[in-house]
This record gives C-alpha cells, sequence and structure tokens, in this order.
C-alpha cells in the first residue's frame, strides 16, 4: 500500500460516525483528539493506521477511530497487536491499553512487547483506577488511596510503567499528561517516527474515581515547578520562570537554582540515548523532584518483524521452498 | 548365514526399553526405517516419561518404542510385544508382564547388576538359572556393554562415549533377527554425524557387531523374514503426526497462497510442531515462540485480522488458558486453527501420555453458547489432510476451528503414500476489497460466513471486537432482540458446515447388529479389531468420527440401523454422552484412560461382550 503523503488531512477525516460514551469530563476525550490530529500530521490515510485495544475504559477508543480497530480482550492487545504488525508490517499499529490493561492482568505481555520490540506504538492511559468496573484500586494505585476494594487505604506499593518499560528493554520511553494536548500530539508523531516498540506512559485524569489524581503536577498555577519538559540536546531546566536545573550528583540528579534565561554549563544537556541519563532521569520520583515529561529514551535496534523476515529471506536462500521435494525428504521406496 | 533356520512371519511386535538416556527413540526410529525400506506396513508406538533424564536404572526413568509390522495391513502398532529388548532391570521389570509368553527376550546382562537389579526392585536375579521369572519365555542374555566396548577398544575415545554405542550394537542384533538391511541405518548415521567421523565410524562398528555376533555365534536359533506387504503403488515414506500436521498447514498455505503465522508456547507434547515449522520458515511460515499460551493464541488471531493464516497449537492445560481467546475469535468471527495434541489429564497429569479428554471442552468449554468447529485426525498420516480442512473450513465460514489431535499421534510413525500436491484442490478464498455496501457483519448467504478483509485496504475500515455488535453494520449494541439473534446465527454457521463434510462410511459387515463408534487414534485398533472379530465369523461394523461438530449428517440414521451401539474413547464417555443425548439412543460404552493407546484385545473382549448380550434378547 502506498505510504506517500500525498493529501493534507485533518483530525476530523480519523473519526468514526460513533459517538464516544465516555463520562463527560473525562481526559480520554483530549487524548481522542490528539490521537486524531497525530494521525493527521503523520499524513497517512486513515486505512493505513490500525488501532488494537484491551479492555476498560481507555480501550473503548477505537470504536471513536475512522482507521481500522480491534477492541480485544482484557490484557491482550500488545499480543494482538504483534500478530497483526507480523502479518501486515505496513500498517503503522497502535495499541491502546490503561494501567490494569497492561500492568496487571496483561503485565507479561508488557514485559515480553519490549523485548521484541515489534513497530508499534503503545499508549498507556494510566488514571491509577479501574474506572469501568466502577473504582477498584489499580496496580499504579498509589499507596494508601481509600477505594472500593480498599476502604482501610490501598496496601501495595505502586507500579512504575515507564521504570518497568525501561526494566524491560524499551528502545523508545515516552510520558506526559493528557493536560497538555499540544505536546501529546507531538509524542505520539515522535512515537510512530520510531520504528520499533514505543511506549508512551499518559497521564490521564478519571474524573469519576480518582478525581485531580495528577493536580501536583498538572494543574496550571503549579505544574511547570513540578514537572520538568525531557528534550533530547536541551539543558534540564523547569520552574514557573525556568529558574531550577538539575546537576548530576551522587548516583541522582540534585536540583539547583540558576537565574532565569542563564543556563550555567553543569546543567544536565540530556541525551535521550545515555543509558545512564535515562536511568536517572526514571528515576526521579515526585515530589522529590520534577515529574519528567517528554522523550525519555530513544535508541534504535532491530525490529521483531524485520529480525523475522529476513530469517526468511535467509531460509528461502539456503533451501528453495519446494513443498513437494519436502514431503518426499528423507528414506522413500517404491511399492510397485 | 546358511546354517541358520530361517522363517516367515506375518506380524511382528518389537520393544526396544531402556534407560531415557540409552537412545531408545532413536534405536526404534532406525528400526523402522529398515521396516520401511523392507516394505513391511507398520506402526510405531513411542512411549516416555515426562522426566529427561530420571535417575538411571529406575522404572520410572523407563523409555520404550514399539513398533508393530507386517506382511498385511496393519493398524496399530500392536498390543503386546512378541520381542523385548531390555537394556537394562528397570526396562524388563516395567515391560515383562506385557510380552508374549512364548516371546523372545533380549537383555544386556551386563547391567543386571545388584545395585541396578535393587534400583528396578527385583529380590533376585531373573537371569539366575534357577529363578522362574522368565521361565515361559525364550531369553538370550548377550553381554550388550562388554562387546561394545571390546569392538571399540582401539577408538580413541572416552569410555562414556564408549557405551553410547551400544544402542547400535543391540539394533545389529535386531536387525539381524529380522533379516535387515544395515545401509539405512548407516546412511543415517552418515548424514547425522557427518561432522564426528570418529563416532560415526564407532556407532557403524557396533551396529555391524551386532549383527555379525548373530551371523556367527548361535544365539538365536531362527531369523525371521516378514515378506512386503500388499500396499498400494505408490512412493512411500515414514510419516509422524508432528510431521503430518505440519506438512499439512505448509500445503493448505501453498493451495490458499496465504503466509502461515503459527504462534505457539512450549508444552508437552505440541512443541513438535512448533519445533518443525520454526525450521522450515522458507515456505513462508512466521513462527513465534511466544511468552505464553494467551500471547500464542492472541498473536495467531492478530495475523487472522491481519489477512494471513493465525494458527496456534498447545495441549489441554495450554488450550484452557486460550479459552477467553477463542471465545474472541468467535465472537469476532475469525478464521483461527488451533491444534490440541490431548495428553493424559487432569492438570499436568501424564504430560507424555495420549488421551482424548477434550472432547468436552473443545464442543462446550467456553463461556455461553460458543460454536466452534472441531475435527480430529485418525492416524498419523491423516493429520496431514486434517490439516488442510481445517485451514480450508476456518477461512470458508470464518470461524475458529479446533483439531483435537492426540499425544500419541504426534509420535507414532507410519508408512505414507506421498501425495501429489497437484492433486491436492486450491483452497478458495476471496478478500473483500469493494467498499460498495460493505457491512463488516453481512454475511454470505449460503455459508453464513462474514467477508474477510485484509487490514489496510481502502475503503473498508471498521472496528470488531468482544462486544456484541449489530448484525450487518457492526456497531455496537445491547438489543435484546439483536443478541438472540446473533447468538443464533453463529451457531447456525457452524451447523452450516454440516453440507460441506463427507458422510460417515462404515467400515466392517454393514449388516451386523452390532455398531462401534470411535474418534481420533482408536481408529487403528477398533479396525483391527474388527477384522479379527469379522474374520472370525461373527458381524461387526464400525464409525470413526473425524468431524465432531457439526456432526456428519448421516450419523444418526447410521445409529439407529443397529441393533447396538458401542461407543470406545480414550475418556470417561464424553462423545457417549454426546450421541446418547442427541440421538436419544441407549449406547454401551468402553473407555480406557491409562495413557496408552487402547488394545486390540480389550476391544475384542467388548465386542464378544456385546454380542453376548444381544444374543440373550
Amino acid at each position: 500500500m502506498s505510504t506517500t503523503k500525498q493529501t493534507e488531512y485533518k483530525a476530523d477525516d480519523f473519526k468514526s460516525d460513533a459517538e464516544p460514551r465516555w463520562c463527560p469530563g473525562c481526559e480520554d476525550y483530549a487524548i481522542l483528539k490528539a490521537v486524531q490530529m497525530a494521525m493527521a500530521q503523520i499524513g497517512r490515510p486513515k486505512n493505513e493506521h490500525a488501532v488494537v485495544s484491551g479492555i476498560g475504559c481507555s480501550s473503548r477508543l477505537p470504536y471513536y477511530m475512522g482507521t481500522y480497530g480491534f477492541h480485544t480482550i482484557h490484557g491482550r492487545p500488545i499480543p494482538v497487536a504483534t500478530g497483526l504488525k507480523i502479518s501486515n508490517p505496513e500498517l503503522a499499529v497502535w495499541v491502546v491499553t490503561g494501567d490494569g490493561d497492561a500492568i496487571s492482568i496483561g503485565g507479561n505481555h508488557f514485559v515480553h512487547a519490549f523485548r521484541r520490540n515489534v513497530d508499534m506504538n503503545i499508549l498507556l492511559f494510566d488514571n491509577r483506577i479501574y474506572g469501568l468496573t466502577k473504582g477498584q484500586y489499580s496496580p499504579t494505585s498509589q499507596k494508601g488511596m481509600i477505594n472500593k476494594t480498599a476502604p482501610y487505604g490501598t496496601i501495595e506499593e505502586p507500579s512504575d510503567p515507564v521504570g518497568l518499560a525501561l526494566e524491560c528493554g524499551a528502545s523508545f520511553i515516552a510520558q506526559i499528561s493528557a493536560s497538555y494536548v499540544k505536546e501529546l500530539v507531538d509524542l505520539l508523531v515522535q512515537a510512530y517516527n520510531h520504528k520499533g516498540t514505543s511506549f508512551l506512559h499518559i497521564y490521564q485524569n478519571c474524573y469519576i474515581y480518582n478525581d485531580n489524581a495528577f493536580d501536583d503536577f498538572t494543574e496550571r498555577s503549579i505544574r511547570d515547578d513540578n514537572n520538568i519538559k525531557i528534550e533530547h540536546g536541551k539543558p534540564l531546566v523547569f520552574g514557573k520562570n525556568l529558574d531550577k536545573g538539575l546537576v548530576v550528583g551522587y548516583g541522582k540528579f540534585d536540583i539547583v537554582d540558576i537565574e532565569p534565561g542563564n543556563v550555567p554549563d553543569n546543567i544536565v544537556v540530556y541525551d535521550e540515548t545515555d543509558s545512564v541519563l535515562i536511568r536517572m532521569v526514571t528515576d526521579m520520583k515526585f515530589p522529590e523532584y520534577p515529574v519528567p515529561m517528554g522523550v525519555l529514551k530513544k535508541t534504535l535496534r532491530p525490529t521483531f518483524e524485520d529480525s523475522l523476515e529476513s530469517q526468511i529471506e535467509l531460509a528461502k536462500s539456503k533451501f528453495p521452498p519446494d513443498l513437494q521435494k519436502l514431503l518426499s525428504s528423507g528414506e522413500t521406496w517404491e511399492v510397485k | 548365514m546358511g546354517i541358520h533356520k530361517e522363517d516367515i512371519l506375518e506380524t511382528v511386535t518389537v520393544k526396544f526399553a531402556g534407560d531415557s538416556g540409552d537412545g531408545i527413540q532413536l534405536t526404534g526410529d532406525q528400526f523402522g526405517n529398515t521396516t520401511a525400506v523392507v516394505g513391511n506396513d507398520f506402526a510405531t508406538f513411542p512411549d516416555f516419561p515426562s522426566e529427561i533424564r530420571a535417575p538411571q536404572g529406575t522404572t520410572y526413568g523407563v523409555s520404550s518404542y514399539q513398533i508393530q509390522f507386517a506382511s498385511k495391513d496393519i493398524y496399530t502398532p500392536g498390543d503386546t510385544p512378541d520381542v523385548l529388548v531390555c537394556f537394562n532391570p528397570a526396562a524388563l521389570k516395567v515391560n515383562l508382564s506385557t510380552v508374549n509368553k512364548g516371546g523372545i527376550i533380549v537383555v544386556n546382562e551386563d547391567e543386571f547388576t545388584d545395585k541396578n537389579l535393587k534400583k528396578a526392585g527385583f529380590d533376585s536375579n531373573p537371569l539366575d538359572l534357577n529363578d522362574r521369572t522368565l521361565a515361559d519365555f525364550r531369553v538370550h542374555k548377550i553381554p550388550i556393554t562388554k562387546l561394545t566396548v571390546e569392538a571399540l577398544d582401539d577408538f580413541d575415545m572416552g569410555h562414556k562415549d564408549k557405551l553410547r554405542c551400544k544402542n547400535f550394537l543391540a539394533l545389529g542384533i535386531v536387525a539381524w533377527l529380522f533379516s535387515r538391511p544395515l545401509e539405512p541405518i548407516e546412511s543415517f548415521l552418515k548424514s547425522k554425524f557427518s561432522k564426528k567421523p570418529m563416532i560415526l565410524e564407532a556407532n557403524v562398528k557396533a551396529l555391524h557387531t551386532g549383527f555379525n555376533i548373530c551371523d556367527t555365534m548361535e544365539i538365536f536359533p531362527v531369523m525371521y523374514t516378514v515378506p512386503p506387504a500388499k500396499l498400494e503403488p505408490g512412493t512411500y515414506r515414514n510419516i509422524n503426526g508432528a510431521l503430518a500436521t505440519a506438512y499439512g498447514l505448509l500445503a493448505a498455505s501453498e493451495k490458499i497462497d496465504l503466509p502461515i503465522v503459527y504462534s505457539g508456547y512450549p508444552i508437552t507434547p505440541a512443541s513438535e510442531i512448533l519445533h518443525v515449522l520454526a525450521a522450515l520458515k522458507q515456505f513462508n511460515v512466521y513462527t513465534i515462540q511466544t511468552e505464553d499460551e494467551i500471547a500464542a493464541i492472541t498473536m495467531a488471531l492478530g495475523a487472522a485480522y491481519g489477512g494471513s493464516l493465525g494458527i496456534t497449537g498447545s495441549s489441554g492445560p495450554g488450550l484452557a488458558l486460550k479459552i477467553e481467546a477463542l471465545n474472541l475469535a468467535v465472537m469476532t468471527e475469525l478464521p483461527l486453527v488451533v491444534f490440541d495434541y490431548m495428553r493424559s489429564g487432569i492438570s499436568t497429569g501424564m504430560p507424555t501420555k495420549t488421551e482424548q479428554g477434550d472432547l468436552g471442552m473443545a464442543l462446550f468449554g467456553r463461556p455461553s453458547d460458543s460454536h466452534v468447529i472441531v475435527l480430529a485426525p485418525s492416524t498419523a498420516a491423516d493429520c496431514f489432510w486434517i490439516s488442510i480442512e481445517a485451514v480450508r473450513l476456518a477461512t470458508k465460514y470464518m470461524t475458529p476451528v479446533v483439531v483435537l489431535s492426540e499425544g500419541f499421534l504426534i509420535s507414532s510413525s507410519e508408512p505414507w503414500k506421498i501425495p501429489n500436491l497437484k492433486e491436492i484442490p486450491k483452497i478458495k478464498t476471496s478478500f473483500r476489497t469493494n467498499p460498495k455496501g460493505y457491512l463488516p457483519y453481512k454475511r454470505n448467504k449460503e455459508t453464513l460466513a462474514r467477508d474477510w478483509v485484509r487490514i489496510g485496504t481502502k475503503g473498508l475500515e471498521h472496528t470488531i471486537g468482544g462486544l456484541e455488535k449489530t448484525n450487518e453494520t457492526g456497531d455496537v449494541t445491547q438489543d435484546p432482540d439483536n443478541h438472540d439473534l446473533m447468538t443464533r446465527l453463529r451457531a447456525e454457521k457452524v451447523q452450516r458446515v454440516v453440507n460441506d463434510i463427507p458422510d460417515l462410511e462404515i467400515i466392517g459387515d454393514k449388516n451386523a447388529d452390532l455398531l462401534l463408534v470411535g474418534w481420533g487414534s482408536t481408529l487403528g485398533s477398533m479396525r483391527a479389531a474388527i477384522e479379527a472379530v469379522n474374520g472370525a465369523g461373527k458381524k461387526v461394523a464400525m464409525i470413526n468420527i473425524r468431524y465432531l461438530n457439526p456432526l456428519p449428517r448421516n450419523l444418526g440414521n447410521i445409529l439407529r440401523k443397529f441393533k447396538k451401539v458401542g461407543v470406545v474413547e480414550l475418556n470417561l464417555g464424553q462423545l457417549n454422552t454426546i450421541i446418547r443425548s442427541k440421538f436419544l439412543i441407549d449406547t454401551s460404552f468402553l473407555g480406557r484412560v491409562t495413557g496408552q493407546p487402547i488394545y486390540v484385545s480389550e476391544l475384542t473382549n467388548f465386542i464378544n461382550r456385546e454380542l453376548e448380550s444381544l444374543k440373550e434378547h
């Protein structure tokens, strides 16, 4: 199929006729819009995109897309997308999943997706709660959180999806909040452009069961002091007045005050391929550190489907396929 | 050879038995190869423990390989051996009770040490002159270990490596006993050890030593010949169910012109199919070893969604894990082929042993009213044809197909007339490309199948999923009448396959009073039993059901034609229950769950009992 960019697309070109049925005020609406805007920017026709989802509020997204879509079963969008991409390598394959879907019931596939590095984009909508089942704690719910299944507070430590993806060898890791629509669109495009499994961790507010979960680093009046934009080749500075920066300390970053507009040389310039910096950035935990937003890791290695294809080509060159010959291989004898 | 008496036999069953590490399976396979080359019909039964190398000399570490060969058509690896070749006391302990009275037992006497005898649970040495344990058999004590080491005296290799050649010395002995040529074994050794000339030489030497000592010393009073069987003319090879399954999938892929995506998770005994296909990538086979059983089926389903042949395989415990994804395939109406190599359950059970325990799971083991096509191959070679049929039906009816194969069929082998690919019909499939009037759940009037769309096709964008869909449009809905309609349509679609499958054929005496009904691998034993009793002047007929859902159209008529119906299964009555409830007839039942194929003698006993009971009425 053609992948040439010939038409100008609009976000609406990627909408379906179905009316979204999320709760009013849900940030899933913002992400849906951002995905459609990103696809318009990417410039491929809608038939060249397939969106595969699991189960949960976020996983209803494919129904609202005008692209190909597959709403699968709980926890399994990653292997379905893997099979699809191996079958149809020309497709742009998107996985839409949630914190419960990806980290809990589908945890095993999440772990192994990054080893394979199939060229697809995993969008994890993290609202730190089970919404569709009405308010149980999720693997990313914060310790102590009161909810339906933890009326005395959640006892378990939350899981860290970005840290987990890094540990599993993800080749592309990015993080953003759904409240930053412009940045989200940009990261979606970057995730698409990365050849390999791209992991985009999206903080997404659940207005009904876990409202204001991310206010500490997304609420407009304070967010600039509590999150930091991570960009390849740019110094690690943050704050409303860009008056704070990160310097290398003892195995971690130290936060120092700087003069706005004048970045000292000891402020770290980010490198998305540097394993030490990547580790330090993903280790930054709020509130001790600001929350990192942007592309945290981007490295290139062969994709699973390309490696598999080249093995098939190699096999063909070594053993030209001849099925009749194969059937007749080994010891044969004639009966007259 | 002139000094030896020669005798001609029609049918012989030989069993090799020893430690899991003794190379029993290899020895058996090679004996099987020579059997093929001399033109006998044969059937084999490799039987081994699930432990890879159980402690040496123990009864639970005994591995065996049984082969029946004959100058006539045979259908089973034989009930009980005429010749038992034992590599150690444990092998004798485990297998002695099965050897036919008057049969030949060849033992490696070097292994009958006090320590090994104790490990095997013998209180005294059965080889001692005064011991009566083996009084009913013709016992040949051969110092196989010592002979092997002596034969390889001038070989510059370690003692352990020399000992490894003793299975080929034993093979040489048995080859002599049945007048077999050594060339096919030598040519096998040459290709296996082409890069290890020393090992090659040593094994060839051991093989010849075994053969020659029989020739020069009078170990056996008689050497036997089983003349060639009268098989249908053509070119033959030896095939087991694993290869036949994989080759069938390749043939289906060629006939439908689509690549295979086969994803599987390691499990005994289904892994064998993944091994075979992984090595045949040149045939556009994309194999993936997945992180778990669920990933295996969902990757295959993703590939089917994309427009490839999505295939996965497992065994009972793995199929149980795949059930939810199988239902997604039912709901989204995608072609998916799922192989279940049934093994002895429940739970982990006896992984390397065979059974037919998963029929109920395949038919009913899913939430809600969920119907899939269920097929069952009946012989190792039939696995080839069932693979092709599974692909044909899955793609034509846009539905999952479950193939209930058996652990026994995977490893057992038989002569196979190599099919001419040109004579196998093409499998028609047409992907929808025309956007005009396209609706995801609009159905073909005849088959009720929805259109298969290659994902990426312009103008056919749509979303499918596990939520109930409106008939034709595919829009998500909870409309009560629509759900009722869709549930019925999904069931009706599978039921319509009945118009597309062959009628059952009665084997045996069509005018008999007694009909035996079986499915899967029991075909062989049942056929042998029917021939035996019909030959003795009794009247019995049988059918073997390869299509278990939907059941063949003429099954009801056949069942009602006979006074008495006996159902035979390697379970406690799963098909039996279905036949009784579906056709409202009385049946009698013979079930066996020992992990072994059913014996012909058990069947003839059952038949005789049933015939007697008919007389009483």
